[in-house]
């Protein structure tokens, strides 16, 4: 039993000495649960890699981590969507620019008996006011996460402060969009959710798009360089090839190109 | 629950379909518990049988400490590993943050209470029984760690594959000291975690069931091996 | 107490040892001396002392005042390696029956082939052939007793110590084992013996020291004391009568 002990030891070890030697360029991009979930990323990294021969690591977590992250200096590359958190991470001196890369939208999902009655609108604020004043249950990222940020500023450009139902109706999950969505349908809640997570999203239950095609809804993403300055071990022209890629010709057909049940769900938009 | 049923039957034509995507994860998850069981090892046994044969000043204390450590929450572990490895941390200049061996050192802060609090115990037993006889011979008690460490060897086998079950289940601290890299640090724990947040139940289901497969293959170890040591009359009871 | 003249240079004497717990006197020999020509067996009742003596003897346990001399010397650790002792329950090593002797004779540094030829000799001596690769966890009774003798005699000691080796063991056992402890004896091995019963300290015996409450009571050839015991507690022992 030792010896077969000894044996697996050799093998990790033999495992750690390879990677080590097949080690390829690579930078580690922070990014969020949405890029990632939807399978965007792994849709156009591939392209990127084989053009480049730089290997794209992707870090995906709620993008107040992400930024959290980047600021600690974990990562090369910052790909959110929270513009004013983005803003303020430039001007702290922890990236180097902000460049516009692309938006999708943000759908208002809900159970199919709607008990709340928003089904079909366009509007995002009044549909918010229906829900809270039928108490119906509704699931909240609850973790600073870019989707959880918009989902704030809608409550509260409706007039309505759901933080004191905390635990009733409203449901803060503190968890990623599919956990939340998961939480959501199973307890047939309401809940904000970006259309790329939810056409990828395998376990709907009784949930549907109920309110769409608000303006508001859209959702910008950006993308930073970390800045060297900072955080000198950043690889600062890996990240910005990377960077020049997404923002150039072929990232934005390549964003362009990706499909969910056939629909785009990602528009690039940079200048 | 026919809903279940077909992600149930999904998942299972998976593993049978010998998914090479699916058994790089299976086998990434192995090489880093394994690793990291080896590690907690080579700590925690000198160090439990140390702490069951010497007599220090403080010891009780010691051993306080480290049986609480072993109920430790994996996050915590993760999140302490993490802001040592940060590159804004002490350790960041080491370059490990987002790589198995990340994920190795969370295991190893998890697992080595486990071997060295479960090795006092055993030695310590042992030691009790020996101690008259191995000074009759003229045997150190220094020199009696190894000696006792040899005989409790059924004993410290199980304790290594109850580390092994704590570090292969553990997603909390993995997730955030590995980051769930695809192809680099991705391992069945946290693979599970971000498969049912896609609500991509099949997948999530396939790597629970070799999860549950690891965990019992596991424990028939750990019942073969004392079965045995009652056989030959190693056991301590 | 009889008269001795004892050969500072080839004798085992306890002066003045007491051992105290907690205010109360567990052993107190003012003087002890044994020079036996053959084994010497240590008899008395629960609780007098025999085992906390043969312990003090063997420097497992220190006594709190006087000292233990051997062959003139205090009694430390060069006298201590010549000496071994042999418990009531055998501490057995959870190795192989080879790998227990095998473990003493590697610590006195014995090569790797001497030690494979003297393992196969102890054994045959102990009339365990055969068993040299089982678990000496798995051995009976008798058999695991004979095995700690065996390797108690690989360290080739002057004195040898047994704490009621035979106390659990069938007849058939005991005689093995009492075969055991007069053959090293008749090579020159000291042999020091506790023992609660009396026809084993007629058998074996060519002394026999008698104790009681911590105090040794009678001390002297066997038969003589034995057959005309001159201490009434003794005397009552031997007769099987409660000492109280």
């Amino acid at each position: 039993m030792f010896r077969a002990i000894l044996r697996a030891a050799v093998m990790a070890l033999g495992l750690s000495a390879n990677a080590a030697l097949a080690e390829t360029p690579f930078i580690v991009v922070q990014s969020t649960t949405s890029t990632q979930n939807s399978g965007l990323l792994d849709y156009i990294l591939p392209w990127f890699e084989a053009e480049s021969g730089i290997d794209v690591r992707v870090v995906a977590v709620g993008t107040g981590q992400a930024i959290r992250n980047a600021v600690n200096g974990d990562g090369d590359v910052l790909l959110v969507h929270a513009k004013s958190a983005e803003e303020k991470f430039v001007a702290d001196g922890y990236g180097v620019e902000r460049k516009d890369l692309m938006y999708n939208d943000f759908v208002l999902v809900g159970p199919k008996a709607d008990p709340a009655g928003i089904r079909g609108g366009a509007d995002i604020l009044s549909a918010l006011t229906a829900i809270a004043k039928a108490e119906a249950p509704f699931a909240s990222r609850g973790d600073d996460s870019g989707t959880h940020k918009a989902e704030l500023r809608h409550w509260s450009a409706a007039g309505a402060d759901p933080t004191g139902a905390s635990g009733s109706w409203y449901r803060e999950t503190g968890s990623g969009m599919g956990a939340t969505l998961n939480v959501a349908s199973g307890m047939d809640a309401y809940t904000l959710t970006d259309r790329a997570t939810w056409l990828s999203f395998g376990n709907r239950g009784n949930l549907e798009i109920l309110v769409e095609g608000d303006p508001r809804l859209f959702n910008q993403y950006g993308v930073i360089l970390v800045n060297p300055e900072k955080h000198p071990h950043v690889r600062a022209a890996s990240g910005q090839r990377f960077i020049d890629w997404l923002t150039g010709p072929d990232g934005q057909e390549a964003i362009a190109s990706f499909r969910l049940d056939g629909q785009q769900v990602f528009f690039p938009n940079a200048q | 629950m026919q809903e279940f049923s077909s992600e149930f039957s999904a998942a299972i034509a998976l593993i049978l379909g010998g998914d090479s995507e699916l058994w790089a994860i299976v086998l990434l998850s192995l090489k880093v518990s394994v690793f990291a069981v080896l590690v907690s090892a080579l700590i925690g046994m000198p160090v439990g049988a140390a702490l069951a044969v010497a007599r220090f000043p403080g010891r009780r204390m010691l051993i306080v400490l480290m049986n609480a450590l072993m109920g430790f929450p994996p996050v915590v572990v993760g999140l302490l590993v993490y802001l040592m490895l940060s590159r804004s941390g002490p350790l960041g200049v080491l370059e490990l943050l987002y790589t198995p061996t990340a994920m190795i050192i969370a295991q190893v802060v998890l697992v080595t209470p486990i071997v060295t609090a479960l090795t006092r115990q055993v030695v310590e037993m042992l030691a009790e029984e020996y101690s008259e006889q191995l000074r009759s011979l003229g045997v150190s008690r220094l020199a009696s760690v190894p000696v006792l460490l040899w005989d409790a060897r059924l004993a410290l086998v199980t304790a290594l594959l109850a580390g092994f079950g704590r570090a292969i289940a553990e997603v909390g601290a993995v997730i955030i000291v590995g980051g769930n890299i695809n192809h680099v640090t991705r391992v069945m724990t946290t693979t599970i975690a971000l498969e049912t947040s896609k609500g991509n139940l099949s997948l999530a289901l396939a790597l629970g069931a070799i999860l549950i497969g690891i965990a019992v293959a596991v424990n028939a170890m750990v019942s073969a091996v004392s079965l045995r040591a009652e056989q030959e009359g190693l056991s301590h009871a | 107490m009889r008269d001795v003249i004892c050969d500072m240079s080839n004798c085992l004497t306890v002066e003045n040892v007491q051992i105290l717990s907690n205010g109360k006197v567990l052993l107190d020999v003012p003087s002890l001396i044994l020079d036996g020509p053959g084994p010497t067996l240590l008899l008395g009742p629960n609780g007098a002392g025999k085992s906390l003596l043969l312990r003090c003897l063997h420097g497992l346990i220190s006594p709190d005042r006087g000292r233990v001399v051997q062959d003139g010397n205090h009694l430390g650790a060069a006298q201590k390696a010549r000496q071994a002792m042999v418990f009531q329950r055998p501490v057995l090593l959870r190795r192989s029956v080879a790998a227990n002797l095998g473990f003493v004779l590697k610590r006195q540094g014995m090569g790797r082939r001497a030690r494979k030829a003297r393992i196969a000799e102890l054994l045959a001596e102990g009339g365990l052939d055969g068993k040299a690769r089982q678990s000496a966890r798995s051995l009976s009774g008798g058999e695991a007793q004979r095995l700690a003798i065996l390797r108690a005699l690989a360290l080739e000691p002057e004195t040898l110590f047994l704490d009621e080796p035979t106390s659990a063991l069938d007849p058939g056992a005991t005689q093995m084992i009492e075969r055991m402890v007069l053959r090293a004896s008749a090579r020159g091995v000291r042999i020091v013996m506790v023992t609660h019963d009396i026809g084993q300290a007629r058998r074996l015996a060519s002394d026999v020291v008698m104790m009681q409450g911590g105090h040794v009571v009678e001390h002297g050839p066997a038969k003589q004391v034995l057959d005309t015991p001159e201490s009434e507690a003794s005397r009552r022992y031997l007769a099987g009568g409660l000492v109280t």
